[in-house]
Parts: structure tokens; sequence; C-alpha cells
């Protein structure tokens, strides 16, 4: 059997004393509350960005992609370099629920939910630039090999752009698959605590039935790991294949070996970095700092200067390697980076890639909350320019000096990109108020070993459980297709109290019942006979419960259904946090 | 069908739960199903249950997709409409693999990944619009349920199942 056992030494990832039903309501809590005036703001925010992006983008394709500030020489630059970014950012979310996986690191399970989540969302961004780029998007289908009525006019496989459509649209389904199995088990259980019938409805679509036998756990516990094992060379060859654009090319500075690990390292790391950008502002905003810890941002932090060290090692070693290399053209190409008209962006690559993330060596730094969040900014700034550095001056002076130019973008370059940075958040934001963010039903499996709660009581000396020999006994009779469930021998109340939590008086401190609407003074008196007290108590109610409780106190059959008791409760609940 | 009785022991800790398997086995009961709020490893072991084979299946999905791979590019590539690109036609295959290579991986793991997620989809039952069917909505939460079948061993069952740290028991009775 599995043993709970993990060395004292490792500290605990989910803090607080938190039980299994515990995990349940946490993570449920920012999905069954309301969203709070900063949601709505930010939410609008990202949507006006988003409508801004859709507006440059029709107006793109409806005029042409002249409105684009390329040129004759620099015929590649901010779409491209959005491209690569955005799919830089994806891989994050693979390689934290993949690798990881395969690594048996525990601490990726608090935060792969979310990582795959932006994974799916950035590569949706990244898709859509070479879309727009094709000039009539209506025609993308053209990019698959289907059969057709040109003649045998086929897609032409020694291309690595063809290849690079094969890898993302791979790269997404097999993520968004991966992700979406993950996400059964916690639909399961938010259709299960549902309430009110929409939502009860739509999580129990969304779920596909989960139902958790052993069997399907089985099951599932195997298609994660060879999902992971298919992820973790997938995810590698996403980003190698993304720098074989560039490198199967005759342009200096781009026709360099060193590019696909150079690629792939950049992709974790800005990957990285927009996970710790946006788990930082939701384990704030969602409560979610028991489980989203600062550890979990140290180790962020760590990968975060580790990558960032091997990005700065190519850097060096492209430098290194064209001046080696001997030929003037790739020498000049390094030359112009560094000092030509673009060394500012150059010096921008090189002090945010390079240089910020060494400041992680220390250990006050990267537990800092504020600093993390920071640097996780600048990063993604610094990889941004670290593309249009490789895109644009490679491009700017070619091998014709009379052809020499510089880009600038236009507004709708800009207004594109602003827009996939608002649809990006709009779907994030939409997604951290609707799915469970955090993978509860992998948390609770290693609640024992890694759990504070737990923690605490095997350095106590304690036992992790009791065997209490004292059940309740209960029976129901099913006659044929209809169900009629009487529940009898048992106490009633007993088994009300079961369902519902008991309350300790020592501890907790009594709710005022009558602020939900259906529970008068004498209601309040007669539940708290049966010794319900608290709104917890009664936002634990469901069918059953009522049934339960009208048949013990005889009145207003029904009345605790109609007023929804337990929605109310936990909007009260929601309320007091 | 004869009228069935069936018990629901429900735990709510996975180390009781782990014991009680263990013990119920060993009393040579048989049971039906554990539902779980989440895996429990050594569960499957312990109840009996066979291993899995959906990872063979995705071996046998991912040398479908190069299969196909290879010879959806050798026709469009070699044998419909050759080209000559800079040079270096493309009249043999295997000259012109290497360039393949990418693709051939791409779609060995597109095969290898949906069609086992289907595969796992389908033997499980897990679709859209499909209705759950854990017996009581606290198993996806905090609770596990052991179902063991009675045949008119009821008290018996009834007292080892307490004995084991269930915390409730229900008796479904199925009367025609």
């Amino acid at each position: 059997m599995a043993s709970h056992y993990e060395a004292p030494i490792r500290k605990p990832l989910v803090l607080g004393d938190k039980g299994y039903h515990d995990v349940s309501v946490d993570i449920a809590a920012p999905i069954e509350g309301r969203a709070n005036r900063l949601w709505w703001i930010v939410f609008s925010i990202a949507l006006a960005a988003f409508l801004w992006g859709v507006g440059a983008i029709i107006y793109t394709i409806s005029t042409g992609i002249g409105v684009w500030g390329l040129n004759k020489t620099v015929n590649w630059a901010w779409d491209i370099t959005n491209f690569v970014w955005w799919v830089g950012i994806g891989h994050a979310g693979t390689l934290i629920s993949a690798v990881l996986l395969l690594f048996r690191q525990k601490w990726r399970m608090a935060i792969n939910r979310s990582a795959e989540a932006m994974t799916i969302f950035s590569v949706i961004q990244a898709a859509l630039f070479p879309v727009i780029h094709m000039g009539r998007p209506w025609l993308a289908y053209w990019v698959v090999p289907i059969p057709n009525q040109f003649g045998s006019l086929w897609v032409n496989f020694n291309s690595p752009l063809l290849w690079d459509v094969f890898a993302i649209s791979t790269y997404l389904s097999v993520s968004l698959v991966f992700w979406w199995t993950g996400l059964l088990p916690d639909f399961g259980m938010l259709r299960d605590r549902a309430v009110k019938p929409f939502q009860k409805k739509i999580y129990g679509l969304v779920s596909f039935g989960w139902t958790g036998r052993a069997k399907d756990w089985q099951r599932f516990e195997e298609v994660s790991l060879v999902l992971a094992g298919l992820a973790t060379p997938l995810v590698l060859s996403v980003h190698t294949i993304v720098s074989f654009d560039f490198a199967t090319s005759v342009i200096p500075g781009w026709h360099t070996t060193i590019f696909p690990p150079y690629f792939v390292a950049g992709a974790i790391f800005s990957g990285f970095a927009m996970v710790q950008t946006l788990l930082i502002i939701m384990r704030k905003v969602s409560h979610l700092e028991d489980y989203i810890t600062v550890q979990h941002i140290e180790l962020m932090n760590i990968v975060i200067m580790i990558t960032g060290s091997i990005v700065g090692c190519a850097y060096i070693t492209e430098l290194f390697m064209a001046w080696y290399s001997g030929v003037e053209y790739e020498q000049y190409a390094f030359l112009n980076r560094a000092t030509g008209p673009y060394w500012w962006a150059y010096l921008l690559m090189m002090s945010c890639n390079v240089l910020s993330p060494q400041i992680m060596w220390f250990k006050k730094i990267r537990t800092s909350i504020v600093i993390s969040f920071i640097i996780s900014i600048v990063v993604n700034v610094g990889m941004w320019f670290e593309r249009f550095v490789i895109i644009v001056t490679s491009l700017h002076r070619d091998y014709l000096p009379s052809s020499w130019t510089m880009f600038s973008p236009t507004f709708v370059d800009i207004g594109i990109f602003i827009g996939t940075i608002g649809f990006f958040f709009v779907l994030f934001l939409l997604y951290s108020r609707t799915f469970p963010v955090i993978a509860q039903a992998e948390v609770k499996s290693i609640l024992k070993s890694s759990g504070a709660r737990y923690k605490a009581l095997r350095d106590a000396g304690k036992p992790l459980y009791t065997i209490s020999k004292n059940g309740i006994v209960r029976e129901t009779i099913v006659n044929n297709n209809q169900e009629a469930v009487v529940p009898s021998e048992s106490n009633q109340e007993e088994s009300l109290l079961n369902a519902l939590g008991s309350f300790d008086a020592g501890t907790q401190d009594p709710d005022d019942l009558k602020k939900v609407k259906g529970i008068g003074p004498l209601m309040e008196k007669t539940l708290n006979k049966l010794g319900i007290f608290s709104f917890l108590q009664v936002s634990k109610m469901t069918q059953k419960e009522y049934d339960l409780l009208d048949s013990l106190t005889g009145t207003f059959p029904g009345r605790a259904q109609r007023d929804d008791w337990a929605g109310q409760a936990r909007m009260f609940l929601n309320n007091d946090k | 069908m004869a009228a069935t009785t069936v018990i629901h022991a429900y735990y709510d800790d996975d180390d009781v739960l782990m014991h009680a398997v263990k013990k119920v086995k060993a009393e040579k009961h048989h049971i039906e199903e554990v539902y779980c709020p989440f895996p429990v490893h050594g569960l499957d072991k312990a109840m009996g249950l066979a291993p899995t084979r959906i990872a063979i299946t995705s071996f046998m999905y991912g040398c479908l997709g190069l299969i196909v791979s290879i010879v959806m590019m050798k026709y469009i590539m070699i044998d419909d409409w050759p080209m000559d690109i800079g040079g270096k036609p493309s009249f043999t295959y295997i000259e012109n693999m290497p360039a393949f290579v990418p693709i051939m991986f791409e779609l060995t793991v597109f095969f290898a990944a949906h069609l086992m997620v289907i595969t796992f989809y389908l033997r499980s039952r897990l679709w859209p619009f499909k209705k759950a069917e854990n017996p009581d909505v606290r198993t996806t939460d905090a609770h596990f349920i052991m179902e063991i079948e009675v045949h008119n061993n009821e008290s018996a069952l009834k007292d080892l199942l307490l004995d084991t740290g269930a915390v409730e028991l229900n008796i479904i009775k199925n009367s025609h």
C-alpha cells in the first residue's frame, strides 16, 4: 500500500490545518462565490484590449498586410516575434504537468492546472499570428494536406513552416485533452457540490459523468503517465521546430545549430515567468495562499534562474561561434546586433534575460513575492525583445547595403499584439472564475504526505488516522425503478449532523442564521436545537438534508429548498471572508 | 432477477479504506466497486483488479500514426507529385526521409495521445451528457464508498464493515 511517508526535511506543500473536505471547499470557493470589483475592473480592461485587437485584425484583413510596418527588407517582424513569444510562454504548462510528473515532483500539483490553462490560451494567441499573416485567413485550411481540385497540389513536407503547423496543432490538441482529462474528477466534485440546477447541469456536462470508480482511477493514472511521457518529447519538439523556421534558412544570425536547445530553454524560461506572474496574482485574489505557497514561488524562481543561465550561455556561444566561424557576414550580423542601431534592444534582452534572474541566487530575494513578481514581468519583456532582436536585427541589414533599413511598427501591429494580451487575460480570468484552478484530486492524494496537518501529526508521533467502530447504519429500499429513500433505524438527527458537520461551541461562534431569508427566530431555535448553528453547516445542505429537516421539524415542508438556504448561506460565508 | 441487497460502506479516510479492503478481501467477500474522490495508490492491487492495458493500446496507436505518416508523405512527396526544390529533386523516399522525421514524430504522438484518451473515455464510459453513477455526492469530495453484495450474510457483513471503521453503512434493498 501507498505509504504516506515523506522525509521530515521536506517543507509542507499544503499549509494550514486541512483535511480532504477543506480542500474541496477552498478550491470551490472562488467558483461558488461572486466576483469582486477588482475582477470586473481587470476583466473590463482585458476585454477592451481584446476588442481593440479585433478591430486591428479586421482592419488588417479587410485592407491588407500593408497596414503593418513591414517593408521589403524587414519582411517578418512583429507578427513572428509575437508568435514565437506566445508559443514560448505556452511551454511551461506542459513542462510543469508532464516533465515534473515524470520526475514525481509533488509541488507541481498546486500549479499544473493553471499552467496548462495558460499553455492552451497562449498557444491560441500564437496560432492567430500566422493565420492573420496569411492575408486570407478563410483559406487557412490549405495548410492541411487534403485532396483538392487544383491537380495534385500538396503542401510541402520539406518546409519547416509546415512542420510548425503539425507541431503546433499536435501540441495544442494534446495539451487540451491532457488538461481536460485531469479536469474531469474536479468538475465532478463541483457538479456534486452544486446546488443550483444550472450549475449542476453544466458541471455534469463538462465532467463527462465522472464517477470515480477504482478502475477509472487506475486508468486515469495510467493515461496521465503515458500522456506525460508523450508530452515531454512533444514540448521539446515544438520549440525545436519553431526554431527550425529560422535555423534552416541561410540568413546570417538565423543559420545556427544551437537554435533548438536555445529556443527550448528560452521557452521554458519565459513560460515559468508567465506562470509566476499569473499565480502570484491568483493566489492572492482567490485566497489560495495555503496551496500556492512561498515555497512554490521559490522553486519556480530557481527554474527561472537556471533556464535564464542556459539562455545566457546560448547568447555567448552564439557570439563565440560567429567569431570562430570566420564568416564575415555571420560576424557582422552579431556585431550589428550588439552595436548597431538596435543596440538598445540587445541591451534590454541581455539585462532582462541574463542579468536579472541572477539575483535569484539570494534566498531572501527568491522568497520575496514582490521581487518575484517584478522579475517575472522583466523576464517576459526581455524574452519578447530576444525574439525581436533575433528576427529584426538579422533582417534589417541584409547582403545589399542599399536596401538597409529600419523597422517601425504601425498602430495596427501594436494593436494586434495588445489585443492578444487582452484575449489571453479574458480567457484566463474567465477560467479562474469557472474552473477548479488547482487539481484538487491530486492535491488530496498528496495531502497526507505533504500537508501541514499530517506533518504535524507525524512529528508529534500521533497516528494519521483512527478507526472508529461506531458507524451509523441506515437502510434504503429501492422499489423497481422509482427510488424511495427511507432512512430508518438510525437516528435522523445524527445523520443530519453527520452530513453537515458538527458545531463546536468552544472554538466557533454561532452565526446569525436569521439573516437567511426563510429562517425566522422560531426556525433558528429549532435549528439550534438540532445542532445547526453556522452558515457553514447550512451551506452544505442538499435535497437529502432538506427532506430530513422537513421530517424532523414538520413545519413548512419544502420551504428551505424554495428559498435556497444553502446558496444563501454560502453567500454569507463568502461575504464574511 | 432475484431481489438483491448491497451494502455501501462509507469511509472518510484512505488509510482506513485500504485496511478495510484488505480485511474484506481476507474474509473472502467480493468487492463490487469502490468509489473514491482521488486516486488511492495500491487500491487496485488490493481489490484484485487486473492491471490496465491502456498503455499498450497507446503504443499500438503510436505505431499506427507512424505508419500513416510514412505512407502519407511517401505518396504525396514521392509518388504523386515529386518536386525539385533548389536542385534537389525528390525522387527516392530514402533520400528525402530526413526532412519527414519531424512530422513522423508529431503524427506518432498525435495518434498515440488522442486515440488512447478516446479509448479511455469509451472504456470508462465518459462522454458529454453521460450521467454520473456515483451513489453519493460525497464520493467526489471526501468520502469513499465500498460496495459489497449481500448473500444471506447481512449481519455478519455489517459487523465486519463496522469493525473496519466504516463511518456509515447504507443497506440498499432492491425489492421487485
